[in-house]
């Protein structure tokens, strides 16, 4: 275990350096914040449909925390695992007296993590005082928050790694990503909060992992899952990531069985 | 003029060629560009699905003026590719050579690239707002299909011209600013929606001081004969015209800009 927390640590601290980009990204999320608020708050304002199933009030905090966690998601793989790949200098990454898939795994929960920690304050902190978020639903919904988005970071990182095999199996590997973008966006509550989408995606929405990266924390923080259904669904969270990491392990070992290093 | 147009075809057609020789490559990115922005695409139609109306407009209604936005800022994006990276171009010195050539600056910039993976941008705009002239009985209605056309024009001058901006910082700052994103891509999303919806210091913004407004919201109001007012009627086919004012203050800038460049020498 030792020298995957070493790995996390040192990628968690490299990526805590960047602040000027943070400073940037969080005014962006700011006014992407604010656009979406305007926008669903319009849709409130003159809708004539009965029985929503959020509140207005609940659907602008939640957007809050989406902008907060947004980095979170799995858009993009890990780029100097990529690069690695590209250059061929992946065969130094075998040689390592360590599991290559737990290497890349750390990578990826300190890519996941360290983000999000250092724009989550600055975009709360307005949100909350300017911008109508609310409280958390109870102190038990703020405690299942938290652990739902440890684990959503896990379900992240898993399927960034996932991509990160996916590259080494097919090198060019830009479908993958892009059809992983899409579902995640559409899945997770990225760009419309899930119960607010139609009844007949929700069976898909409720089996596949997405939701586990957004809409699980965001819900139990709101109250709308209460705490005895917070277990089923972390559960759900640490299934998936559990799936993932094994199909991932999986892909990996028989990629390296075959594995063409380019150039020398 | 024309031998300007001639040139920067022959620039375009080099670069496509160059795209297509990975055939597959490029068709798979163009797809999932489709596919990303008909995502969102599939999120409006949901909210509507769910609300039935925003604020009294239908969903045909906001799709024509999404629509129209989508393609502008796609074509824009296609063509203002070497704005977009042109802080790399600043870095590493390359800015020097296009200098030393007897073209515009801005235009041998613009020119560079012609990015085919836009096209799935533009697939989606065209698919949206086609679906709202159908919807809307638009068809055969001559004057109001100019006009739309006119205002697509417009705006791609305006996304162009804030890609140009976007790229006259790097002159200063060596690099590109991530905060432009929230007038470009952000600049985009908001005109998507009628511009009523919006608080008034921001509404006032992307009026004013970024005229999106007049390559959506004025001249859609025009095109869907809606009760709600901007200015004077014929504002509504001035309004592309801003848009190619904006672009020329733009190029102004951007001349400025140049006037400042220092080359970095490597």
């Amino acid at each position: 275990m030792r020298p995957y927390l070493a790995i996390f640590g040192a990628r968690f601290r490299a990526l805590l350096q960047y602040r000027t980009a943070a400073v940037a990204a969080v005014l962006t999320q700011l006014f992407w914040g604010l656009l979406r608020v305007m926008i669903f708050t319009a849709f409130y304002a003159a809708s004539t449909a009965a029985d929503l199933p959020m509140t207005l009030a609940e659907v602008v905090t939640y957007l809050w925390l989406t902008q907060a966690l947004l980095r979170l998601l799995p858009w993009q793989p890990d780029v100097e695992v990529e690069q690695l790949i590209r250059d061929g200098n992946v065969a130094y990454e075998l040689m390592r007296p360590v599991d290559v898939y737990g290497l890349w795994f750390a990578r990826a929960v300190a890519l996941r993590s360290a983000p999000v920690l250092l724009r989550c304050l600055p975009m709360l902190v307005p949100a909350v005082l300017l911008f109508d978020m609310g409280p958390p639903a109870s102190l038990g919904a703020a405690i299942g928050f938290v652990l739902s988005a440890f684990a959503a970071v896990g379900l992240s990182a898993a399927i960034t790694t996932l991509l990160s095999v996916a590259m080494l199996v097919t090198i060019s590997s830009r479908g993958v990503h892009v059809l992983t973008t899409s579902a995640v966006n559409l899945m997770s509550g990225a760009i419309v909060p899930l119960s607010l989408l139609p009844a007949w995606l929700q069976p898909a929405i409720a089996v596949l992992p997405f939701r586990g990266l957004l809409d699980t924390p965001l819900r139990l923080y709101l109250g709308h899952l209460p705490l005895h259904a917070a277990p089923m669904a972390i559960g759900h969270q640490l299934l998936w990531t559990l799936a993932l990491m094994l199909v991932g392990r999986m892909l990996l070992q028989r990629a390296l069985r075959h594995v063409v290093v380019q150039g020398g | 003029m024309l031998e300007h147009l001639r040139l920067y075809a022959r620039y375009a057609a080099t670069s496509v060629r160059s795209q297509l020789q990975y055939r597959a490559s490029v068709l798979m990115s163009i797809l999932g560009n489709l596919l990303l922005t008909g995502v969102e695409f599939f999120g409006v139609w949901a909210l509507f699905d769910r609300f039935g109306q925003l604020r009294g407009w239908q969903l045909a209604e906001v799709a024509l003026m999404y629509g129209m936005i989508n393609i502008a800022f796609a074509l824009s994006e296609a063509a203002g590719r070497g704005f977009k990276n042109f802080g790399a171009m600043v870095r590493s010195g390359d800015f020097d050579r296009i200098l030393l050539r007897p073209r515009g600056t801005a235009f041998q910039v613009g020119a560079q690239q012609f990015e085919l993976e836009r096209m799935g941008r533009l697939l989606q705009g065209v698919a949206v707002l086609a679906y709202a002239v159908v919807q809307l009985d638009l068809l055969l209605d001559g004057p109001r299909l100019l006009l739309l056309l006119c205002t697509i024009a417009g705006g791609t001058c305006i996304f162009t011209g804030l890609f140009v901006v976007q790229a006259t910082v790097a002159f200063w700052t060596v690099e590109s600013l991530e905060l432009f994103a929230t007038v470009t891509y952000g600049g985009a999303e908001t005109a998507q929606y009628p511009m009523s919806i919006y608080r008034d210091g921001f509404r006032r913004i992307f009026t004013y001081v970024i005229p999106l407004a007049f390559v959506s919201y004025v001249p859609g109001l025009a095109v869907l004969g809606r009760p709600e007012r901007f200015g004077p009627p014929w504002l509504a086919w001035a309004s592309p015209l801003v848009g190619l004012g904006f672009l020329l203050l733009c190029l102004r800038v951007w001349r400025i800009g140049v006037r400042h460049y220092r080359s970095t020498g490597s």
